[in-house]
Formats: C-alpha cells, sequence, structure tokens
C-alpha cells in the first residue's frame, strides 16, 4: 500500500529490530493496522516476544490474538481496545493505556504501569487486567464468569462513575492508591448498578448513595481477605509494590443481593 | 374476592362422542391445558391457540373457539386493553409478549403493487430464461479494481476488489434469533437450511453452539451489548459479524433472557452461569458516538482478519443519518428492523407503539446514501415482518440488498404466532428449552421445510423479475419505477420515492 497519512499516521510498516529473543517494532508514527498486520505476521512466524517502541495511541494492539505463550512489551502509550477479544498473551505497557482495554478478553494478561481510560475490561470473560494508577469510568461493566473462566481486574488508583455496572461475574479490586486526585472519592457514582454476579473489593469505603441498589455493602470478612490476597500478591509482583502496604487498610466488599435482578419486574401477558 | 377478572380468551371445546380417549392433546399441550380423567378436560384459561392439540387429535374432535362475551364489547376499552389494566392491577409489572407488533396500523406493503411490463420492455419467461438472483452482502469498490495482465494490458484485479463480499444464492437470510430465546433444534434447522439455499442464518446475541460449526461458512455471528458467547473463536468462525444496536421489536430495549430459561446447553453457548439472568442491555456501554462505534466494528475487523461487520438496528426517525454514520463508521451492511419485528420478549408497550416500519426506513436510507454517494460502501438487509416474496420484491424495489426473516422461517417449522414465545413453553418446540419440547422439531425435517419456503420465494421472485422485464434481482433494487402506490397520502409517496398509481 502507498505511503499516505491518516489520522497523523503513515501507513507504512514499522521499522523492525531484534533484541535478543525479541521483535522490536518502533511503532512512531505508524499507523495501527499496519504496526498490528506486523505484530500478527511475526507471531504466525513463531516470535513469542515482542517489543513496541515508541507507541503513541495505537489502537487495537494484541487483539483477537490468541497464542498462550506470547509475551508483548509496550513503551510509550496504548490505544484504545487493546487487548480486544484477546484470548492467551501477556501485554505490559509501560505508560498509560486509553479506553477499552482487555473489551471482552477471554484470557490471557495485561499490567498497565500508567493509567488507564473508560470501559476498561468490557464484558470481560477471564485472565487479568492490573492498572497501577486511576481508571476512567464505566469500568469492568458486563463482566462475566463461566466455569474456569473468572476475569480479574485491579486498579490501583481512583474510579469514576459506574464502576462495575451490570457486573455478572469475576473480581473487580480498586484500590485508591496510587491516584492523581487524591481529595477524590474512591469510586464515582452508580457503582454496582445492575450488577447481579462477581464481587467487588475497594481498598476504603464507599458510601451506600453512591451504589446500584441492587448491591449489598459489608466489610470484607477473613475469607474475602483470603480470596483477595493471591490476587493482590500477583498484582504486587506484576507491578513491583509492597503487599503489605496493600493489606494495611480495611476492604469493603460489594455484591449483588440477587442474581436475578428483574426476575419479578415483568408479567407475562 | 375473586382471584383474577381476567376471563379465558378462548374455549376448548373437545366433542367427546368422537373422542378416542388417546390422551395425545395431553401429552401435545405445553401449556398443561389438559387433565385426563377418564377423558381429556381442558382449562380453557391456560389456552393460548397455538392449536398444537387440533392438529394432532386423530379424531379431529377438538376446536377453539374465541371465548365470545369474555369482554363486553367496546371499541374504545378493547378487550386486550382490559386485560392489560387487569393484569398490571394484579402484578404491577411491565407486561412482556412476544412475536411481531399485531396492532392495525397502515402495512406499506400492502398499498404498494409492482408494476409490469408488456411492450416497451418485454416480460420475460422465467421458465426458459436465465434470471439472476444472486447478490453480493458488503462493501463495493468505488471503481472496478484492475491489474497489469502481463501483456501490456490489464485484466480486472482477481477478485476486483469484492474479497469481503459474501454471495448470497437468492436475497434471502434468516434474522438474529438467538439460541436461547429459539432452540438448538430450530438453530440447526435454519443453519442446514441456509447451507442448502447458499444464504445465511444468524446467531442472534446467544453464542454459535458447537453443533452448528460445520455450517460455519453460513452463519452471521452477533456482538451484543451482553458480549454472549462472544470470544475470539466465535469472531473467526463466522462468515460476517454483526454488531446489534437495536431491534424492530424493542428499539432501544435491550435483550433479558430470564434465568429460568438458562439452561446447561444454553449456559455454555452464552458462556454464563445456569440460572442467571441474561441481561444483555441497550445500549452497548462502549459505544455513546459514531466514533465508538466504528472502534467496535473495526476492533472486530482486527480481531477475525477483516471480516465483513454488519451494523442491525431498529427503524426509527432519523435512521436516514444515523444509517449515513453506520456506513461512514466502516460498515459492510446496515441491517434495517421495522417495527413489525418479531422477538422472544418485549415489553408489549414497546413492541406495540415504538419504531417505524420498515418499508419508510428502507427508502429513506437508500435515498440518503444515495445523495451522499455512499450508497455502494453498504448493503442495505430489511426485516420486520417480510411476509412473502411480494414483500421482499417490494424491499428490494425500495432500496434493500437482502431481506431477513424470521418469523416466516418459524411459521414454516410449524409456528402458529400464538405471541407466546415469552413462556418458553412452546407446543410446538420452537421458542422453548423444555426436552419434551426441543424434540418436536427434528433438524433434517426442519431444514427442508424452510428451504422449500426459500426456495419457494426465490421462484416466485423469478416470476416477479420476469413480469417487471428484467433478468437480475440487482436490477431491481431501489427502481421506484417499478412500484406504485394506492390510498398512500402525498407526503409518504414522496418520501417512499413512489408515484401514485395511475401515472
Amino acid at each position: 500500500m502507498a505511503s499516505t497519512v491518516i489520522e497523523g499516521y503513515r501507513q507504512v510498516a514499522p521499522h523492525v529490530r531484534t533484541e535478543g529473543d525479541a521483535i522490536v517494532f518502533d511503532a512512531n508514527g505508524v499507523y495501527y493496522r499496519q504496526l498490528n498486520d506486523a505484530i500478527r505476521q511475526a507471531v504466525e512466524a513463531g516470535a513469542r516476544r515482542i517489543i513496541i517502541e515508541n507507541a503513541n495511541g495505537q489502537r487495537y494492539i494484541g487483539a483477537g490474538l490468541q497464542v498462550k505463550d506470547l509475551a508483548i512489551e509496550v513503551r510509550g502509550t496504548a490505544g484504545n481496545d487493546l487487548a480486544a477479544f484477546m484470548d492467551g498473551p501477556s501485554i505490559e505497557v509501560f505508560g498509560n493505556a486509553q479506553d477499552g482495554v482487555g473489551n471482552t478478553m477471554a484470557s490471557g494478561k495485561v499490567v498497565i504501569h500508567g493509567d488507564a481510560g473508560d470501559v476498561l475490561g468490557y464484558g470481560m470473560r477471564g485472565g487479568r487486567v492490573f492498572v497501577r494508577g486511576d481508571v476512567g469510568y464505566r469500568v469492568g461493566i458486563h463482566m462475566k464468569a463461566y466455569e474456569s473462566l473468572v476475569p480479574v481486574v485491579v486498579c490501583g488508583g481512583k474510579a469514576r462513575d459506574f464502576f462495575g455496572e451490570y457486573m455478572a461475574g469475576g473480581m473487580l479490586v480498586l484500590l485508591g492508591m496510587n491516584t492523581q486526585f487524591p481529595d477524590d472519592p474512591i469510586a464515582g457514582g452508580f457503582l454496582g448498578s445492575g450488577m447481579h454476579g462477581g464481587v467487588i473489593y475497594l481498598r476504603g469505603a464507599v458510601e451506600p448513595w453512591q451504589c446500584g441498589k441492587e448491591v449489598g455493602i459489608a466489610e470484607a470478612s477473613d475469607a474475602d481477605i483470603a480470596a483477595l490476597t493471591p490476587v493482590l500478591k500477583d498484582y504486587c509482583d506484576s507491578l513491583g509494590l509492597d503487599i503489605d502496604e496493600v493489606l494495611s487498610a480495611p476492604f469493603t466488599r460489594i455484591a449483588p443481593v440477587s442474581h436475578r435482578p428483574y426476575g419479578k419486574m415483568y408479567a407475562y401477558l | 374476592m375473586p382471584a383474577t377478572f381476567i376471563q379465558p380468551e378462548f374455549r376448548v371445546k373437545i366433542d367427546y362422542d368422537k373422542c378416542h380417549k388417546c390422551g395425545r392433546c395431553v401429552q401435545q399441550c405445553g401449556w398443561g391445558v389438559y387433565d385426563f380423567n377418564e377423558r381429556p378436560v381442558p382449562h380453557d384459561e391456560k389456552c393460548r391457540a397455538c392449536h398444537r392439540c387440533v392438529t394432532f387429535c386423530p379424531a379431529h374432535c377438538i376446536t377453539i373457539e374465541r371465548n365470545p362475551l369474555a369482554y363486553r364489547e367496546n371499541d374504545n376499552w378493547s378487550a386486550p386493553l382490559r386485560k392489560a389494566v387487569w393484569k398490571q392491577a394484579e402484578t404491577g409489572g411491565v407486561l412482556l409478549t412476544s412475536m411481531g407488533n399485531p396492532q392495525p396500523y397502515p402495512r406499506i406493503f400492502d398499498h404498494l403493487l409492482l408494476d409490469a411490463c408488456q411492450v416497451t420492455n418485454p416480460s420475460i419467461d422465467p421458465l426458459r430464461e436465465p434470471m439472476e438472483l444472486r447478490t453480493y452482502l458488503g462493501r463495493k469498490p468505488d471503481a472496478v479494481q484492475v491489474e497489469p495482465d502481463g501483456a501490456g494490458g490489464y485484466r480486472l484485479a482477481e477478485d476486483g476488489g469484492m474479497s469481503r463480499n459474501i454471495e448470497l444464492a437468492t436475497p434471502i437470510v434468516f434474522s438474529p434469533m438467538s439460541y436461547g430465546s429459539v432452540s438448538l433444534n430450530v438453530h440447526k434447522s435454519l443453519a442446514m437450511a441456509a447451507e442448502r439455499c447458499g444464504i445465511l442464518m444468524n446467531t442472534g446475541e446467544g453464542g454459535l453452539h458447537e453443533d452448528l460449526y460445520p455450517y460455519q461458512d453460513h452463519v452471521i455471528v452477533q456482538v451484543a451489548s451482553g458480549r454472549f458467547g462472544v470470544g475470539p473463536d466465535y469472531l473467526k468462525r463466522g462468515a460476517a459479524i454483526e454488531i446489534k444496536i437495536g431491534q424492530g421489536a424493542k428499539p432501544g430495549i435491550g435483550g433479558h433472557l430470564p434465568g429460568e430459561k438458562i439452561n446447561k446447553e444454553v449456559s455454555s453457548t452464552r458462556m454464563i452461569p445456569q440460572g442467571t439472568d441474561a441481561i444483555s442491555p441497550a445500549p452497548h456501554h462502549d459505544i455513546y458516538s459514531i466514533e465508538d462505534l466504528r472502534q467496535l466494528i473495526y476492533a472486530l475487523k482486527e480481531a477475525s482478519g477483516y471480516k465483513p461487520v454488519g451494523v442491525k438496528i431498529a427503524a426509527v426517525h432519523n435512521v436516514a443519518a444515523i444509517a449515513s454514520g453506520i456506513v461512514r463508521a466502516g460498515a459492510d451492511y446496515i441491517y434495517l428492523d421495522g417495527f413489525r419485528g418479531g422477538t422472544g420478549a418485549a415489553p408489549a408497550v414497546i413492541r406495540d407503539h415504538v419504531g417505524i416500519p420498515v418499508e419508510i426506513a428502507v427508502a429513506v436510507v437508500d435515498q440518503r446514501l444515495r445523495e451522499e454517494g455512499i450508497r455502494n460502501h453498504a448493503s442495505i438487509v430489511a426485516a420486520g415482518s417480510i411476509r412473502s416474496s411480494a414483500d421482499v420484491a417490494k424491499a428490494i424495489a425500495l432500496g434493500a440488498d437482502v431481506v431477513a426473516i424470521g418469523t416466516a422461517a418459524l411459521i414454516a417449522l410449524g409456528c402458529h404466532v400464538c405471541q407466546s414465545c415469552h413462556t418458553g413453553s412452546c407446543s410446538w418446540g420452537i421458542t422453548t428449552q423444555k426436552p419434551e419440547l426441543t424434540r418436536r422439531i427434528d433438524p433434517e425435517w426442519g431444514a427442508e421445510r424452510v428451504s422449500n419456503l426459500v426456495h419457494a420465494w426465490s421462484h416466485e421472485l423469478q416470476e416477479i423479475l420476469g413480469a417487471l422485464g428484467v433478468n437480475a434481482i440487482e436490477s431491481l433494487r431501489g427502481s421506484r419505477e417499478r412500484l406504485r402506490s394506492i390510498g398512500l397520502d402525498e407526503q409518504t409517496n414522496r418520501i417512499l420515492g413512489v408515484k401514485p398509481a395511475g401515472m
């Protein structure tokens, strides 16, 4: 394809070099389609370690990839829909990620050393997404679990409205620690509204008015902490944080009061 | 106090002189109308007039009648209105119903006539002349693509830029109906029929059961807001991917499969636990703008190796502008579902009062896309109560490339349109997950009946084309000159782009 410019990106194949066992792509100014084509071709050719340098908002990195032992390192800012529909690989972002990280992701692991945007983990089915910093609106919406597929999202900072809305399964954790917004509440409004499965843990407290009417709010029990600890250990190991500090504050457990929130809403004609 | 004011809508009458007392009516009824006490004893209040018992009674001794004065006559406070008020006074619930909108709104299709040719453009005999029904779903290139032929000249590029198009042997596809709303045997029947007819079936938002994998080249996989059954394998299997934004029977309303219908198999196909509600609310919470829609379209393309991606919307006001945005967002086809479209479950008030007819939507969308010079960027699929091959031809003449049929395909499988799919007790084994009922549809038998319907309509379309003096269905597309209206007002004629009869 001719080298044309679209949305400020050049439609050219990225510059490639090798670094040990890794294939390194220079994403500087390269359009997402050419970058992701190059990644898929490298994976098909057997690459199992890929480094993307100078990422500056390219979308769909890792989308639909289905290789279990693939590791992708993103240096810079990952664009929207990072790891969408991904099944297997692990992605580590040394920078921030934009919206839609882990959209309907099936399995794998995404670690973000910076902040992430809105709709993180939409409809996520399995795997883990760890964010060191703050996240935006509508995080963990429609997350769902099925048999061995149980998604886990841990956000180290604070979240905006609609955290865990319509959540149907999995575990969503919000720590409120590494935040740019120390004066804000840990989460916005409508937390867990429409929630009918899974569990949300907050390191700290929320007011009932912040939450959907479908959820119950309780102090985390010893059993909850026992379930949380291995997840937080993985989170801290992945991001180089201190688990004792994370566990040093009380956690709140938020879970749905019913698996059938709309069970009595209808009358059959 | 009486337990209910609601009187039975129907009376089940058994001629006991003829009755064999074989008990078949008792076995056949999914609603539990009959007790057997030396002879079958009906409970009228449970009857849905689905006629399963009538059809299967070997003695032909059952008749079902409307209960004559269950409700005193009144043209304003009709019986259904009074029944609805009483039901809501008893329950406080949103009234849930199913199938398409049954209200007596004018049907525009029935006010349009195909205008035949005689001398100026002579008719064609479809029995002897080749008649082309084949069409292609997907974006068409702005210009034909050529490549050097190696001898100093040029030839048509291998696919002419059409590689992402899906060939359809006839301009009909099956509407999305999820596994969950209908049984697996219905899905199998439709998938097998789609393969035999060279067309497509659509999973709806319930995932793709592994028994359908052999037919995957004839399956559109749907992605709705709940993302049920959606994974990378699912996206890669489908011939095309469809983003469901809205549905004609319930514009602006999401899907909701009640927990009691999520049995083991449905649970595994949707990839959700048994017994939980499958809630797929409107809107998609990652789509709040056309730019967001574009992002999902391209995420699906990236994840699937650039399969065609369509977008299904309900026909509502301003649909032309919405469609323009959807096409510009990169959709390969746009699926317009009119307000008579069927459904497994919808609030009655929405089904019966929200949306616009598909005839209008197709006409204005086709017109708008032409005006903007982007009509070739996406195919248009028209749906929402396509009842006959005449409706197919009229929809195509109004601007559609393809029509989708749902209710018609279910009727071919035995549906008697009793409008009770939401109860999950369909006596015909179609909209139920109860094993004793679902086994009533044998997929081989079902595929045969649905294929017959598609083949019959296709032959009729050939007859219609012959009468119009054209030999390809694609020549009819958007050809409003071949339509004339009767009994439509001037403004509607103008919106449709159709002349009144006599002009």
